[in-house]
C-alpha cells in the first residue's frame, strides 16, 4: 500500500514482485508518453510536493474501502519524459477480478482530474504546451 | 495573518513567482484573491479566467468560499492533468 512520486523511470516487474500477496486477482495498468502529432519530444509534468503523496493516499484509501482491494499501489513520475517512456502506474489487488478492474479505473479517473499534476507538452523545437484538462475526464470522474 | 501562497503550472508562469508570503484579513479564498488581483499586472492576468481556477487550502482541494481564518497555506493552480 504505497504511493510515490519520482522522477526516475520505474520498474513495472520490479513493482509488482511480491504485490498483493493472496489475492485472486491483480490489475496494473500503466500510462505511456505518446505523440500523436509526430513532433513532440517529452512531457514535463510539474506537481505540488506534500499535497500529491497526501491525494493519492486518500484516493487510494477510498478505492480500497469502496471496491475492498487488499493492496494498492501507485507510482507516478515527474519532471521531463521522453515519448515511450512510462509516465505512471497503478496495481490493485483484490479477492476477484472485477473488484480490482474496478479500483483501477476508479483511481485512474481520480488521479487524472483530481491529483495536482499539470502536464506540459514538450515539442521537438522546444516549444511548451501546457496541456488543457479534458471535459471528458470530468465526466469520467462523475460517473462514480 | 501570515500565509504562503503558492502558484503552480501556467498560473505560476503569470505571477512570476512559484510561492510568496503575504499579510491578510481575507476571510475566504475568494477575498484573498481580491487582493492579490490587485498586487500587480502578472496577479491579475493569472486569476484572470476563474473558470479555469482551482484552489487548495493546507493542501486539501478547496472552492472559492473556502474560509481561510486558520489556514497557513493557500495554493492556485489551473485545472489538474495528471494520469
Amino acid at each position: 500500500m504505497t504511493a510515490r512520486v519520482q522522477t526516475a523511470p520505474f520498474d513495472l516487474a520490479a513493482e509488482i514482485d511480491g504485490f498483493g500477496a493472496g489475492a485472486g486477482a491483480i490489475v496494473t495498468f500503466t500510462g505511456v508518453v505518446r505523440d500523436d502529432t509526430g513532433l513532440m519530444a517529452a512531457l514535463d509534468i510539474e506537481h505540488y510536493p506534500g499535497m500529491t503523496e497526501r491525494a493519492l493516499q486518500d484516493y487510494c484509501r477510498q478505492a480500497a474501502d469502496r471496491f475492498g482491494l487488499t493492496d494498492w499501489r501507485i507510482v507516478h513520475r515527474h519532471g521531463r519524459i521522453p515519448v515511450g517512456d512510462t509516465i505512471m502506474m497503478v496495481a490493485t489487488a483484490a479477492r476477484h477480478r472485477h473488484a480490482a478492474f474496478q479500483g483501477a479505473d476508479y483511481l485512474m479517473d481520480w488521479l487524472k482530474s483530481r491529483a495536482p499534476f499539470w502536464k506540459r507538452e514538450i515539442a521537438q523545437d522546444g516549444t511548451a504546451t501546457w496541456v488543457d484538462a479534458k471535459s471528458t475526464d470530468e465526466d469520467a470522474l462523475n460517473r462514480w | 495573518m501570515t500565509l504562503d501562497i503558492l502558484y503552480f503550472a501556467w498560473l505560476r508562469e503569470r505571477v512570476g513567482q512559484p510561492r510568496e508570503t503575504v499579510t491578510t484579513d481575507a476571510a475566504t479564498v475568494r477575498d484573498l484573491i481580491a487582493e492579490l488581483t490587485a498586487a500587480s499586472e502578472g496577479h491579475a492576468a493569472a486569476f484572470s479566467d476563474m473558470a479555469s481556477l482551482r484552489c487548495a487550502v493546507d493542501q486539501q482541494l478547496a472552492d472559492l468560499d473556502s474560509p481561510i481564518t486558520d489556514a497557513r497555506e493557500v495554493a492556485f493552480f489551473p485545472p489538474m492533468t495528471g494520469g
